[in-house]
This record gives C-alpha cells, structure tokens and sequence, in this order.
C-alpha cells in the first residue's frame, strides 16, 4: 500500500512484517488510523449503496424494485451501518492519526488495545450484513429489519438476522468502549510536558468528551440488547406486556444511549472544526474556553433530554414539559459554539481550499439542522413532525454536514500531512460543491414531505407525495456522485501530486506540523517542550 | 435596484406571489381542523419564522465576512481571541440573552400552553372510542354503544404493483372508515393487538403510539365535516405502509343514523356465526377475505413468495386436518408475520377463507368449513 | 517487543521524577475506566427495577397496584365530586376469552368502595391459564387507583365452556387532581407467557 511506502523510511522493515500480517498485528497508532479510515469510507459506500436503492423504489408511487420486507431491511442497516460501521470509525481513525502528533506523544496510551479496538469491527460489520446477503440470495429470511431503533415488540418478530445484529452491537460496543478508554488515557496522561488541560488542542478536547460519553452509554446499550436477545429466546419478558413488561422500557433504554450518540458523533468534528477555520483564516481560535465549557455543556445535557424522542408514546404533562425545556437548554452551549466559530472567521484573512469549504458547510448545514430540532422540541407540535419525513430530514442536517463533512474536512485537511503530497484542489471543490448541491436537492424536499404529512420507512406512499420524492430521489443520485469524486481524489493524493511542506497548509497552527510531509512511522519518540 | 437583477427579482417575487395566493403555503401543514391543530399549526409558523430568520441572518453574516475578509482583497488577519471591551462584552452577550428569551419566553409559553391544551383529556368529552393497532390495519370500538369494526386497506394489490392505474385515494382509502360527529369532543384511546403502531391523522395534529398491553389516549373534536385521512406511523412489520387511518366526520343525524345500522350489522354477524352456509356461498365470501387479508403474503395466485411466505398450493397444512389449518389462522406463528387472525375475522370470515383456500388453486379437499367449528377451537395455541 | 513499547519507556524515563511510571499510570487509569464502563453496564441492567419502582411510584406508564392492597379503613368519602370509571375489555390475539365489563361506566366518589363485574367465557374446548394485564389512563390518575380485590393479581384459569364472574374491587384516591374527572381502566387478556425457549429460526 503507497501510504505505507510514503510512511515508512527505510530501515525499520527490518523488523516490522509486511503484506497482511502486518496490519493485523500492528500496534502504530497512524496504521491504526488507515485501517479505520479505510473501513469507514467503504462502510460509507456500502450504507450509501442501499440508501439508493431506497431511493430508487421511492422514486416513483407503487412498489417497482424491492418488496417492503427487503425495504425494511435497507432503511435499517443503513442507519446501522452509517453510525456504527461510518461515523464513529471514522473519527476514531482521525483521532488515531492526530491525538498523539498534536499532543506531541509517541503514540496512543494503549497500543494493543487499539489494535484490537479496530480488529473488532470487521467481524462485526461481517455479523450485521451477512444475513441481509443471505437473505438476497435465498437463505434465511435476511438482516434486522426493524429500523435502526429496533422498538419492542416488533424486534420479537424478526429472523436470526436480529440475532446477528445484537451481536454485531455488543462487538461494535466494546470496539468503542476500548478506543475510548484509549483516547481519555491518551489525552490525560500523554500530553507533552508543557501542554496543560487548557493548553491542549480543542480536537483533543472534543474527543475527550466524546470517549467520556461513549463508556457512559453503550454499556447501557448492551444491557437492552442482552435483554432483548433474552426475550426472544429464553422466555424473558422485560418488553412484554404479558409477563409484566413494557414495551417502553427499551424505548427508554434505546435513547438513553441514541440521544448522547449523536453528541458523541457531534464532539470530535465540534473540536476539529476550528483548527480548520484558525488555519484558513490566519487568526487564532476565539473563545478557546468559552468551547471548552460548551463542550462540558453538551456532555452533561446530552444524557439528561432522551425522551424527546417519544413524545407520541403517551408521557404526562410534566414529562412533556421537562423533556422540551431541557432539550431547548442544548441551543444554548451549541449557541455559544456557533459563536466562536463565526468569530474565529470575522476579520480573518480568509481563503477557501477544501478543507475550508466543508468547514463552512458543515457550520451552515449543521446550523439549520439545530434550528429545525428546536421546533421538534415543541411536545405538543411534535407529533406533526415525528416518524414524518420532517424529522428524517432534520436529522440527516444534523448528522450528514457533521460525520461527512466534518470528516471530510479532516481527510483532506490532513491528507498531506499523512501523504505527502498536497491533494488535487479543483477535485476537492468539484466535490464540495456537487455534495452541497446534491444533498440540499435531497433534504429540502423531505421538510416538505414531512409537512404535507408523508410517514418515514413506508416504501410506498400516497399519490400527492410524488413530486417531492422525485425531486429528492435525484438529489440522493448527485449526492451519491460526490462520493465517488471524494474516493477518486484521495487516491489520488496517496498515489502522487505536489509535495506538501511540514506546514502543509500557510496558516495551519500546533503541533502536528511541526513534523514532516510525510509524518515518519513513528514520531515524538521524545516528546517536546511546549511553551 | 437597476436592471436586469432588479427584473429578475421582480419577476420572482410576483411568481411566488401568485403560486402562494391560490395554493396552500408550502411551509404549512395541512388545514388544521381541530383546536389543537390550530394551535400546533400556529405554534409551528412562529417557531419556522424565527428560525428561518435567524439562519439567513446568521447565514448574511458568514457570506459578509466571506466577501470583505477575502485574503485575495489583502484583508489582513486581527488577532482578537475573546471580548476586550463593553461593547464586545454586549456583542457576545446580547445574542446570548436573545436565545435565552426566544427558547423560553417566544417559543417557551405558547409551547407550554399547547401542551397543555394536547393532554387536556379530561374536560366533557362527549364520546369515547377505542383504536386498536394491529398488523395490518386498524379496528375501531365504540365501548357505549357496543359496536365494532376493522379497517382495512381497500386499494387493490394491481395498483400497487403498477398493473393498473392509480386510484385517487391511492393508499388513503379503507372498507370501513372511523365515523365521528362533527363538534364533539372526543376521547381516543389507543391500544394494539401485537407490535407499537401509531396513529395519526395530519388535519387532526394528533398522533398517539398504540402499545400493547396498554392504554393511551388522546381527544380530537373536529370542527368541520369531512373525510380526514392519515397513516400508521410507527413502522410496525412489511405492511407499516397499508394500514392508513380514515375518518369520516358528520352531522349528528347522519352520526346517530350511522351507529343504528352499525347495532343492526352486529346482531347480523353474531347470527351468521351460526349459520350453516354451502360450499359455494363459504367460497364465494372466502374469496374476498382473501383477496383483503391475505394477498399482500400468500400473493393473489396462493404461492406465496420462496423463503419468505409459503406457498399454499398443495401445503400440508391446507390439505391436511381442518382443525389445523383453522388453528394457523386463528393463532397465527408467533414472532413471524403470520398474523393471528381471530381478532380481526369473526368465526364466519375464517370459516369462509379456510374454505377458500381449501378449494382453490388446484386444492380440491372439497372441505366446507362452517362458523361454528371456528368457534369450538379460538384459543387453541397447539 | 516492537518499536512502540520502548518508546513508551523512552517517554517514561525522560518525565521529570515521577514515582510511577507512565505505563503504571496509563494502567491505573485505564482500569479505572473499565470499572466505569461496568458500572454503566450494571446501571443498564438496573433500569428494569428502576424502571418498575418509578412507574409504580408516578404511575407514568399507566400501572396500577400490582398485588393487593388492604381496603382503606379511615378515609374519608369525598362527596364535593364524582369521578367516573369507565371499563374496557381487550382480549389479546390466539385468547379465546369472550370478556366484557358488565357495565361501561360507573360514577364514584373518590374514597368510596366499588364494585365492577367483568364476565369471562371460555370458548375454546381447552383448558385456558391466562393472565390479565391492567392500565389505567390517563396515567397520572393510576398511582390514585387502587385495587383491592381484582382477577388480574393472579393467573385465571378456565374450563372449556367455563364462564365465570370477575369481580373487581377498588377505590380512588381522595388526594387524586380535581381535574381528573373520567378514569379509564381495561384489562388484556393475555395467554400465560410459557418459559419454553423459542425456536432459533
């Protein structure tokens, strides 16, 4: 692979293996890093795959492509797939890469134990899908099917590619809970003497916070699912009425762990974000400790509103009320964040490579996205818009600008760092610009929809619907495109192009480019001073 | 504004105009009905003003800054890091204290009241019905007066599969719609038979969760006649999509005369329950069971679809025991999607399709299921 | 041994006098955390009763006493209201129960003993043991209803063609909100679950 032939001057294969056996047993955060980056980018494409076709059947009113069963199936692996098998590897893949050059450490705390963090997912992304592949080529009755929120009792219904899918979480769980024990050890304990708490990039401090809510969540997560395989098999009724169960339970369960995940998948690309703007504008991040303490903020917030999600389940007038007011207090630390961000760019001197682009157009996107979740909060107009195509187009504006562009911003921001060579800018802009365009195409439409009272996971729908799908159906087709534009230009990038400097880009600030174009194999083997 | 912008902004504004003058806003949810829909719906173009508002002027700021602090133009970097002075302080602060206001003063108190208003059960209701959820189609019960009935999805299974054009009411539409007078206040309760279904009607701006094992319940009081329409919202198995909700609101005459026939139309069915029908007759209604309950799984042809949904041609279980057969309709398989029938088909229907199915498709048992051997064997799970 | 660990110990040696070494502290943090990550673990597994004991106490999900409760023997009879009781019946899918309250509705006065009969039919040729589940809405009324004798505290057990009249004995809270005039209680009809392990496919 040209990244590892980039990275890794001559002298130390001496006594490193290569081919497979090295990936597999290597302990060195920035191979790490490559793995989990490359697994996230073909979960991306996987996921996306399926959502097309979704798209494709919801192109037209009838049912032209696949039956409901398989439709079920699509809609719910790729919600799994993109925040389990996309997101959350992907920004662990950074994090990898960049914690310890920006920290000035010689590697992560726990070595092994990221190696074997990753060495979880495939496997695990193997258990989720293979039933759905079975199932296509006639064995068994295929994946989960029953949303990525598997509600009760609907999930006592489903074939053994439920089974599979609690086993892919618990696996996909302890993935995350290992990295994250990893990250917190890392960044408390390794920074470069100097380098205080409040010294410390904003990227380490997003995904502290990112790994403190992750050990808090999914074990409880794991819990639900333990109970749930229980129920299905070995005559436990925690969900079910009949025994003394309550259906609700796993509701609660579920977004005790679903509403602090999209925080967690908030965090890391709250953090990174601006580094990007400081360097683009060659101005020095505003309100450093302001976004420290909205970050705290949000960590504290998030575990504390998850019953938003189930205003229609029949919940009293003080828990309706609760769950608005304290959801409408997370608009605050976000409020203050957007602040700093927008501060950070005013009077700067800006340009606008593609890094900067998916910066900006994570803050615009993600901003009307926070904006359309506060009118969700709304208890008593929540039902108009819940389980309604408002609310599958509010949240992929909160959750696509961040995980994709976001992540995106990160790849390209870094990719000379990591190969040396500077990426191909009128590629980077053919893709942010196609995205924004195709995703917007996709989305806004969808508000529509959800307004004129259209259902979310139907594969068919009445006939007053139909100019809205079809509009968004060729969004998603652009949309899609723009991946392929993005996969194009990093291999690109790996495989050659201008030499990057150290200081890859004119006003990029910390630590990590302070050290060469490629960054060598290993780096900060003594840490440095920091002032 | 000169030229040809000027036109072109012109001519925009006076096309959005016109489309907005006679149609419904796009930004709008449907004509709201109900006091609660109006209250919602009011609630909700508050909320979408502001936050449209603020995002294009958040949005104006960016592409300000954008243009004038172009490094290309030579704009030089500031330094500034936090607020320095006052005036920075009430920069930072101001904006603050605004989201403050807005969340819980602007947004906070109509929210509050509506909530309030959206749970207010308890005060004359006039009417109590009960909605059940179940896989896949709605059954509605009016406790009071004794009468109860299902709803099922009417549009023909053709239309789906793009055979035949598309119906008006294209997935909208249900042999037996929900009938409430116009003006009352009514109390739903909500309930299911198998998995979490919810129920919503847009025109209403209520949707409730109907769980099962437990009660909910909200209250709609309908303020103008008509046929109201929604669909199941909480995705509950292949058919989420087939089980739309129809209410047809009128006249308290028309509601009065309406609840006689529906009395009548019991006390028929519980006679039919014991009535000894021919072979052809029970084939004849079991052929319609069929074609509303079963065709979505076992398909119009009996074959059902490989690995998925056997195929009732030939099957051990249609040409074997009767008593077998009827138990799989009545208690269905539990947890696949073989629904148990017996709460949604009176002794009379199952005896109908059993018959149906037994005589079709090349089965020649020859078989006529009467009503009342359904009867003898409902609750009977193996 | 590869090339990680030894810098881990370069980077240790080279930290200003620290009694322990970076690995030693990177450990102890680490298994702090994985202790964390059990608790939250053990915190999953406790919402059950957790879950119990707060619906029981708020009645949030619409729960009414589960076991029976002795009849209140000082309370006093609230004449200023009447709060009416409605009854619902619901039996589950595959339960040949025919099960209906006697009456649709009753009014009572908050304090004051009542009495509702539901009548049960066994329609099947089987023995049937079932269990009937209550809920009570709106939900905040239901910590306010309490039952004193009701079929629901145990399993029922029915002879084929056996009909039987369930008496439910009960009475609301005094202390329950003025507002809540109309209380709605149904019971489901359930087949007793079975402990049986299910079918893997």
């Amino acid at each position: 692979m040209s990244v590892a032939t980039t990275t890794h001057p001559g002298g130390h294969e001496a006594h490193h293996p290569s081919g497979l056996l090295r990936w597999i047993q290597t302990t060195n955060h920035k191979d790490i890093a490559v793995m989990y980056l490359t697994f996230a980018v073909i979960m991306l494409l996987i996921a996306g795959a399926m959502i097309l076709v979704v798209r494709a059947e919801l192109f037209q009113p009838g049912l032209q492509i696949v039956q409901p069963e398989f439709f079920n199936q699509l809609i719910t692996l790729h919600g799994l797939i993109m925040v389990f098998g996309f997101a959350m590897p992907a920004a662990t893949g950074l994090a990898n890469y960049m914690l310890p050059l920006m920290i000035g450490a010689p590697d992560m705390a726990l070595p092994r134990l990221n190696n074997w963090g990753f060495w979880i997912l495939p496997p695990a992304a193997v258990m989720l899908v293979l039933p759905f592949f079975l199932g296509l080529g006639g064995v068994g009755a295929g994946g989960i099917d029953t949303g990525w929120t598997i509600y009760a009792p609907l999930s006592m219904q489903s074939g053994w590619g439920m089974d599979f899918a609690i086993f892919s979480v618990h696996m996909l769980g302890v993935s995350s809970i290992l990295a994250s024990i990893n990250v917190i050890v890392t960044v408390l304990n390794m920074r470069a003497p100097g380098m205080t708490f409040w010294k410390m990039p904003l990227f380490a401090h997003g995904f502290l916070y990112t790994a403190i809510i992750l050990i808090t969540i999914m074990p409880v997560l794991a819990g639900g699912v333990t109970m749930l395989l229980l129920d299905r098999h070995f005559g436990t009724n925690f969900y079910n009425a009949a025994g003394g169960g309550d259906p609700v339970l796993w509701q609660h369960i579920f977004w005790f762990m679903g509403h602090p995940e999209v925080y967690v998948l908030l965090l890391p690309i709250a953090g990174l974000v601006p580094h990007i703007l400081s360097a683009f504008t060659r101005k020095p991040t505003y309100g450093y400790k302001a976004q420290v303490y909205s970050m705290w903020g949000i960590m504290f917030l998030s575990v504390i509103v998850w019953a938003h999600h189930m205003f229609t389940s029949g919940m009293s007038v003080g828990g309706q009320l609760y769950f608005m007011y304290s959801t409408m207090a997370i608009s605050l630390p976000l409020a203050v964040l957007f602040f700093c961000w927008i501060a950070t760019i005013w009077r700067g001197s800006l340009t606008f490579e593609t890094p900067m682009l998916f910066a900006i157009g994570f803050i615009v996107l993600f901003g009307w996205g926070g904006l359309t979740g506060l009118v969700l909060a709304d208890a008593a107009a929540d039902p108009q818009y819940h389980n309604a195509y408002f609310l599958v187009a509010h949240f992929h504006y909160a959750l696509y600008p961040t995980t994709v562009f976001g992540a995106m911003a990160g790849i390209y921001y870094w990719l000379p760092k990591w190969t040396g060579h500077m990426l191909d800018e009128r590629l980077g802009q053919w893709h942010f610009w196609v995205a924004l365009i195709g995703f917007n195409v996709t989305f806004i439409p969808q508000f529509l929809l959800g307004l004129a009272g259209m259902p979310r996971r139907i594969p068919d729908y009445p006939l007053m619907f139909a100019d809205w799908n079809m509009v968004s159906t060729v969004g998603a087709f652009v949309l899609g495109a723009s991946h392929l534009i993005f996969v194009w230009n990093v291999i690109k990038c790996v495989r050659g192009g201008k030499k990057a400097e150290a200081r890859a880009w004119e006003g990029a600030e910390g630590l990590e480019w302070t050290v060469p174009s490629p960054a060598p194999y290993h780096t900060f083997e003594t840490q440095p001073a920091v002032k | 504004m000169r030229g040809v912008r000027g036109e072109l902004v012109l001519g925009a504004a006076l096309a959005l105009a016109s489309a907005t003058a006679t149609a419904k806003p796009f930004w709008a949810f449907p004509d709201p009905v109900t006091p609660i829909a109006r209250e919602t719906l009011h609630v909700h173009n508050l909320f979408m003003a502001v936050i449209v508002t603020l995002f294009f002027a958040v949005l104006a700021i960016m592409l300000y800054s954008f243009w004038k602090h172009r490094k290309s133009q030579g704009h030089q970097a500031a330094t500034f890091t936090q607020p320095n002075s006052r005036k920075q302080w009430a920069w930072v602060l101001a904006p603050f204290a605004g989201l403050l206001i807005l969340d819980y003063g602007v947004f906070g108190v109509p929210a509050y009241h509506a909530v309030l208003s959206y749970e207010d059960t308890q005060n004359n209701a006039e009417l109590v019905v009960k909605v059940t959820g179940s896989q896949w189609l709605w059954q509605y019960e009016y406790p009071k007066e004794g009468i109860k009935f299902a709803s099922h999805l009417t549009t023909p299974r053709d239309q789906i599969d793009n055979k035949a054009p598309k119906g008006e009411n294209y997935l909208l539409e249900v042999d037996n719609p929900l009938v409430l007078p116009v003006g009352k206040k009514v109390r739903v309760i909500t309930t299911s038979n198998d998995v979490i279904h919810s129920w919503w009607v847009p025109a209403f701006g209520v949707k409730r969760d109907a769980v099962p094992g437990f009660l909910r319940e909200f209250w709609v009081k309908v303020e103008q006649p008509g046929t109201y329409r929604g669909q199941c919202s909480e995705l509950c198995g292949k058919e989420h999509g087939f089980m739309p909700v129809v209410v047809n609101v009128v006249s308290q005459a028309e509601y009065t005369a309406w609840v006689t026939k529906q009395k009548d139309a019991v006390a028929k069915d519980k006679e039919l329950s014991n009535a000894v029908l021919s072979l052809d007759d029970l084939k004849a209604r079991g052929e319609k069971i069929y074609a509303t309950n079963c065709t979505a799984c076992h398909q119009a042809t009996g074959m059902g679809v490989p690995n998925v949904f056997p195929s009732l041609v030939g099957s051990k279980v249609i040409t074997g025991p009767v008593e077998e057969h009827i138990k799989v309709v009545l208690n269905g398989r539990p947890n696949t999607p073989m629904a148990a029938w017996s709460k949604q088909l009176s002794d009379a229907d199952i005896a109908a399709v059993v018959t149906y199915e037994r005589n079709s498709w090349g089965n020649k048992t020859g078989d006529a299921v009467q009503a009342a051997a359904v009867g003898k064997l409902r609750g009977d799970s193996r | 041994m590869n090339a990680s660990d030894s810098t881990l110990e370069i980077a240790a040696e080279s930290g200003a006098g620290q009694a322990d070494s970076l690995e030693q502290r990177n450990r102890r943090l680490m298994w702090r955390l994985v202790t964390l990550a059990v608790l939250c673990a053990g915190f999953g597994f406790a919402l059950v009763p957790l879950y119990d004991v707060i619906c029981r106490v708020t009645g949030l999900n619409g729960r009414t006493n589960a076991m029976a409760v002795a009849a209140p023997s000082n309370t006093q009879v609230d004449t200023t209201r009447w709060v009416k009781v409605e009854f619902l019946s619901h039996s589950m899918p595959g339960v040949a129960i025919q099960f209906a309250p006697q009456e649709f509705s009753i009014d009572v006065r908050p304090g004051a003993l009542a009495q509702i009969n539901y009548v049960a039919t066994n329609t099947s040729d089987r023995v049937f043991i079932g269990r009937a589940i209550p809920s009570v809405t709106p939900a905040v009324a239901a910590p306010h209803f309490k039952k004193i004798e009701c079929f629901c505290f145990n399993e029922q057990t029915f002879q084929p063609g056996e009909t039987r009249v369930m008496p439910v004995v009960f009475t609301v809270d005094p202390d329950m909100a003025r507002e809540l005039g109309t209380v709605t209680l149904s019971y489901a009809f359930f087949e007793a679950p079975k402990a049986a392990p299910k079918d893997l496919m």
